[in-house]
């Protein structure tokens, strides 16, 4: 497809270059070499987890655990808060002569409201973290891209990398020995 | 969800086309030969993307009399509304009746979906894979009939809201220190948190079907279900370890969920409830029943849609096995529950445990529940039976029966005879018990029916994992 490429060629209205791989471990190695060759924006599009593909970006997840753990304790002091609240303040009621502040009676409703509020905000903040719902995307312009839900793995350089040049860049992809690099359009 | 597929993209003819024979290759394997990340993306979602005419002939007629049954639930409900729960066969002193039967019955058979979705990934199971979504969606659809029964019970189910603590004119509140609202809460939890984890497993998938998809609406339907996934590394490193962490999470509350329901009944005084043993002994029977409910369901639909490769022996023989397994934990329940009447030297734990196995209106029940709880399933020792499709077949749906009678035995059993004999009485279900039961058993074989035809009913992605990890040199190539 020459003439696509000639028009991609302008820079303007392209997303980035975008190499397509039949196997994971070769996409593993190329997104290595990438990253070697100074390469930062970029990423990689698989079918399923590959391990160590996110190390290869340098990137790791780190929040996730980090705002879990925050939603796991005010869910726990928001469920033992409320329990407390009810049996002291607003409705005292005194059962079996136990102490209004009966604590050990209050430990699963805490513990399910822990549970409840970790669960709903890892999953909403692993998807606000990756930008979703994002119904548009430039990679999906590229047909093959299709098959990366399937059985095939892409990396894609991006033009906003400080060391992107069309025909450097291109070279070096081809250099990986892809099934084919295709210009995504923006 | 219908689809028109052409022939061009089933890429490995023998695999995947509609009616081939798929080679189940025994109990050592996870995956039938000859497979790659194309075919088994392909297989699976061949269940969902094929023309509405090739869909198992077994499909239309189960979902025939499912629905059927929605139907009796609905007549029995709408009665009931009109009635009040007069029309069942609850009675002082056996206010619990069917309805609280069922709960325990419907929530501990989806005990096992999240057993296998989270504990068996956090055990790093490989027999885990193929079986997991399927189960959480049985777990999901098991709490939504679980969930119903208390509230159906409660005589004005529309004042239902009444169980939460929420601002109210007359500035009452839910009392916490009772197990009751501790069900409330652990319940309610149990099914939003059943809903999370098997949506966020689904969201791979719905991209997978959205780029297969052929007719627009189709992929417009499973494009937005999808929000947008392209399998970047960067999504799945944070996805993974979402994932992780809700199994974590899922573990103790699998575990919470049924000591909770176990409570309603341990801390009441009554005689033949109140024991420690109930809420380990609760777990593992969960756990027991949905195991059973697991393979009821499996092995029919594996032989409808010729999943043998990639719902194998391997996967038959390991829940027979966790199946024996939770089994023997709970004879060993009824034993400890036998010897503590005896040993407490309590003459009304005495005479309770004489009243269920001997003396009482029910003591068939008890035997019946030894027979399918504990007899029947020791013939799954054998190596031969655990391999006999049709036996673990047989056995589960024995199991499903025995658990049922568990719930039968302890409820309306204790109920029936406590300390004064003047409060004794008698516990008969009415036709409306029986079928607002069967109709719950409808709406959730429609629900599953509706599922495994129009979502990935086995994880595409977690399949490609096993593929990828098995033979990497296979893999590729179409």
């Amino acid at each position: 497809m020459p003439t696509e490429i000639k028009q991609a060629q302008s820079l303007s209205g392209l997303y980035g270059l975008m190499a397509e791989f039949d196997e994971a471990d070769a996409l593993l190695q190329a997104t290595w070499r990438a990253r070697s060759e100074g390469y930062r924006q970029m990423d990689a599009y698989t079918p399923m987890p590959i391990e160590g593909l996110a190390d290869a970006l340098d990137f790791r997840p780190t929040w996730v655990a980090r705002i879990v753990f925050v939603a796991g304790l005010l869910g726990a002091s928001g469920g033992f808060g409320l329990c407390w609240w009810i049996t002291v303040i607003a409705y005292p009621h005194i059962v079996a002569g136990r102490p209004l502040n009966s604590w050990p009676a209050y430990i699963p409703i805490t513990f399910e409201s822990m549970v409840l509020v970790a669960c709903i905000v890892a999953v909403v903040g692993m998807l606000a973290l990756n930008g979703m719902p994002e119904p548009y995307h430039p990679v999906f312009n590229v047909p093959e891209f299709a098959r990366a839900s399937r059985d095939r793995f892409f990396l894609c350089i991006q033009v906003n990398d400080p060391k992107f040049d069309f025909e450097g860049t291109r070279g070096f992809l081809e250099g990986l020995h892809p099934l084919e690099v295709t210009p995504v359009p923006e | 969800m219908a689809d028109d597929h052409t022939s061009d993209d089933r890429t490995s003819g023998d695999l995947t086309s509609y009616d081939a024979v798929a080679i189940d290759p025994g109990p050592n394997e996870v995956l039938g030969p000859g497979h790659n990340y194309g075919t088994v993306t392909d297989k699976i979602s061949g269940v969902i993307l094929r023309p509405m005419s090739r869909t198992p002939w077994q499909m239309f007629a189960g979902f025939a009399v499912a629905f059927l049954l929605v139907n009796l639930f609905l007549v029995a409900v709408t009665w009931l509304f009109v009635r009040g729960v007069g029309v069942w066969g609850v009675v002082i002193p056996v206010a619990w009746g069917f309805a609280i039967v069922n709960f325990v019955w419907w929530i501990g058979i989806g005990h096992a979906g999240t057993l296998i979705s989270a504990i068996l990934l956090l055990l790093k199971q490989d027999w885990r894979t193929s079986i997991n979504r399927f189960s959480e969606a049985m777990t999901l659809f098991a709490v939504a009939c679980a969930g119903m029964f208390p509230i159906l019970h409660l005589g004005r189910p529309w004042l239902a809201y009444w169980l939460l603590p929420y601002p109210n004119t007359m500035w009452l509140w839910p009392q916490p220190r009772s197990p009751l609202i501790w069900d409330v809460f652990a319940v309610s939890t149990y099914a939003t948190v059943s809903l999370i984890f098997w949506f966020t497993g689904l969201i791979p998938d719905l991209a997978t079907m959205r780029d297969k998809a052929k007719s627009p609406l189709v992929q417009k339907l499973f494009g937005m279900l999808a929000m947008g996934w392209r399998g970047s590394a960067r999504h799945w490193a944070r996805y993974q370890k979402t994932y992780l962490l809700l199994a974590g999470l899922s573990t103790p509350l699998v575990v919470s969920v049924h000591s909770v329901v176990s409570f309603d009944f341990a801390v009441a005084i009554l005689p033949g409830w109140h024991t420690t043993i109930f809420p380990p002994y609760f777990v593992a029977g969960a756990i027991y029943s949905g195991f059973a409910m697991v393979l009821s369901l499996a092995i029919p639909v594996r032989r409808w849609f010729h999943l043998e490769d990639l719902i194998t022996m391997r996967h038959i023989e390991c829940m027979a096995k966790v199946m024996l397994s939770t089994g023997l934990i709970v004879a060993y329940g009824y034993a400890m529950e036998a010897f503590m009447a005896w040993y407490s030297g309590d003459p009304y734990e005495r005479f309770t445990f004489y009243n269920r196995t001997w003396g009482g209106e029910y003591w068939w029940t008890y035997w019946l529940l030894i027979a399918c709880n504990i007899v029947i399933p020791q013939s799954l020792w054998s190596r031969r039976v655990r391999l006999s499709v049709p036996l673990v077949f047989v056995v589960s749906l024995v199991v499903n029966v025995g658990m049922w009678l568990e719930r039968f035995v302890i409820v309306v059993t204790s109920l029936t005879r406590d300390f004064v004999p003047s409060s004794w009485g008698i516990y008969y279900p009415t036709v409306w018990d029986w079928s607002t039961f069967a109709g719950t058993i409808g709406v959730f074989l429609s629900l599953m029916f509706l599922f495994i035809r129009g979502l990935p009913a086995i994880s595409i992605f977690e399949m490609r994992e096993v593929v990828h990890h098995m033979e990497p040199e296979h893999a590729h190539g179409d």
